[in-house]
């Protein structure tokens, strides 16, 4: 055997770096097309009338949200724990052959959920859970993705070099924790073919079709514990393991209080999980839960600032860099949405503001400054800071990165500032009543008047997307870009002109 | 007492003993500075910024793998 010394191996990094731009790209073609719809109504039928089947919104709609959450976040979620991983716990994956193959097998069965998941959901096969559609045969091959995923991670930290887990994997741990959980409840589900109706019938409907093992109320608690839950441990922690491994490494800066990190950790852990109750204000869930839900949202303020103004004082003294590095802007105005996404959420939870927010666009637009702003802009700075390590290339154009981050920010601003005033309007024109308590307002009134904030949000969304594609492009083009030596790569990304 | 009560009173008592647990944890953070390894905190953050194979651990597992 030839002697070479020991190398971090990314192989499996980079096949997920591969998904996350091809599913991001999908995902999120597929809202601007939703955007266009809900602004011109003629858009549903863009494929004409006979493909209209596969083209109006309620059939495209879960394809965004899953096509984003499912596979353009979590593959950058496994893309950067194949990469952070192994450099804090300092071990290869080539030194072992097991997790070596349990990745590449992860990797592969993530593929064919993920086809099975297009197909289905393009048919028009779901469960109607949000964003829980898929049906039982499916959640069956995802929990076989997770587990895979999580024999990887614990057989990584079973073999590590260094005795601490940095805080980073803590957030992975949590990621793979809270989503086994939340995953397996919200998704208990019979199959219709073992059952048998009140009129003796057996075997009803399809061999893939389910029904929720819980009914009414429960099912709304569970559906919305596992919500909210699912923004916690997808959109938030993975997001904030990452936060806390890329931007201390490309600015060169240590953390600023790591104590902070580990205290933010167990504050969120323990906040977070009680909030999902704010989704159902005003509903039939008992008064004091709703309650409950209010306040641990309030609260959570608290650990998800202290994570943000942790890693907004580890740039402490070298704001310089902001202004230099495209990259670490991306990373900077991303931890600046999580503080804003993180106060604008509570403030929604406050149940005399929700009566105005609940089912308004305020809360979509809330959503979004969220995950473009934060879990888009992160996911992407991540892999803009593998690319030349993985590849050993230089990025291949600075001004590129920097353009397309105007115009992403942009995009979100236009995002959220049409939806704030589409939604107030909205919550506003919906509780207008006269002396008699007669409703000011018909649905269609609301309509007309939102329509031009619908068509900003499609603009918005237009630039993101266009942003993403400059992106994809970025990447590609540093495969081929010029070759880099090792030792240059210890801090700042090289990049191109 | 009914199971109500029971809920209430145990419920607050959860929340009374997790916000002390939360405060001592900072308590002890800021004021021992060290873990049981007598390793600094803040010193953990090297784990990411020398983070190459070559690279000595904060806290090396075992000697034995030190060098790869």
């Amino acid at each position: 055997m030839e002697n070479r010394p020991l190398e971090y191996d990314y192989t499996i990094a980079k096949m997920f770096m591969f998904t996350t731009i091809v599913l991001g790209i999908v995902g999120m073609l597929i809202g601007v097309i939703l955007a266009f719809q809900l602004a011109f109504p003629g858009v549903n039928l863009f494929l004409g009338e006979g493909l209209a089947e596969y083209t109006n919104f309620s059939r495209l709609r879960p394809l965004h949200t899953d096509a984003v959450i499912f596979g353009f976040t979590l593959s950058g979620v496994f893309a950067t724990w194949y990469y952070v991983g192994q450099r804090v716990l300092k071990v290869s994956m080539a030194e072992s052959k097991l997790l070596m193959t349990l990745g590449k097998v992860h990797f592969w069965l993530y593929l064919v959920v993920v086809a099975a998941v297009v197909v289905s959901l393009f048919a028009g096969v779901t469960t109607s859970k949000e964003y829980a559609e898929f049906e039982w045969p499916i959640d069956i091959g995802v929990v076989v993705v997770w587990v895979i995923w999580g024999m990887g991670v614990f057989g990584l930290i079973g073999i590590r070099r260094e005795k601490s887990l940095y805080i980073s994997i803590w957030y992975y741990i949590a990621t793979f924790l809270g989503i086994a959980m939340l995953y397996l409840f919200n998704n208990m589900e019979i199959p219709t073919i073992l059952g048998t109706s009140a009129a003796g019938e057996s075997g009803i409907c399809a061999w893939y079709h389910s029904v929720s093992m819980y009914s009414g109320t429960n099912d709304a608690l569970v559906q919305w514990w596992y919500g909210h839950n699912a923004v916690a441990f997808g959109f938030t922690v993975p997001i904030v393991a990452m936060i806390y491994y890329f931007l201390p490494k490309e600015s060169g800066q240590a953390i600023y209080s790591y104590k902070l990190s580990l205290l933010s950790f167990w504050g969120l852990m323990f906040v977070y999980l009680w909030a999902g109750g704010h989704h159902l204000l005003y509903s039939t869930v008992p008064d004091w839960m709703q309650t409950m839900g209010s306040i641990f949202s309030v609260i959570l303020i608290l650990p998800s600032w202290g994570s943000a103004i942790n890693m907004l004082l580890t740039m402490k003294g070298e704001w310089q860099q902001v202004a230099a590095s495209p990259l670490i802007k991306f990373m900077i105005l991303g931890s600046t949405f999580y503080m804003f996404s993180t106060l604008e959420g509570p403030i929604q939870a406050i149940k005399s503001v929700n009566a105005i927010a609940h089912f308004t666009d305020w809360i979509v637009g809330h959503v979004h400054d969220g995950v473009l702003g934060w879990v888009g802009f992160m996911i992407m700075a991540a892999l803009y800071h593998m690319a030349p390590r993985v590849f050993k290339r230089e990025i291949y154009s600075k001004s590129l990165m920097a353009a397309q981050f105007w115009i992403q920010t942009l995009g979100v601003v236009l995002y959220f500032t049409s939806m704030w005033i589409a939604g107030i309007t909205q919550g506003m024109m919906w509780r207008a009543h006269d002396e008699f308590g007669n409703l000011a307002y018909s649905f269609i009134d609301t309509v007309t008047v939102l329509h031009p904030y619908y068509t900003i949000r499609g603009v918005g969304g237009l630039l993101y997307l266009v942003g993403f594609l400059m992106f994809a492009y970025n990447i590609y083009k540093t495969m081929s870009a010029r070759p880099v030596e090792e030792r240059e790569l210890q801090n700042a990304s090289p990049m191109g002109a | 007492m009914d199971i109500a009560q029971i809920q209430a009173y145990g419920y607050f008592a959860l929340t009374v003993f997790l916000v002390l647990a939360l405060y001592g944890y900072i308590y002890h953070l800021y004021t021992k500075k060290k873990d049981v390894d007598g390793i600094d905190y803040e010193s953990y953050s090297d784990m990411a910024l020398k983070d190459d194979l070559d690279d000595a651990p904060v806290s090396p597992k075992s000697d034995d793998k030190l060098t790869p």
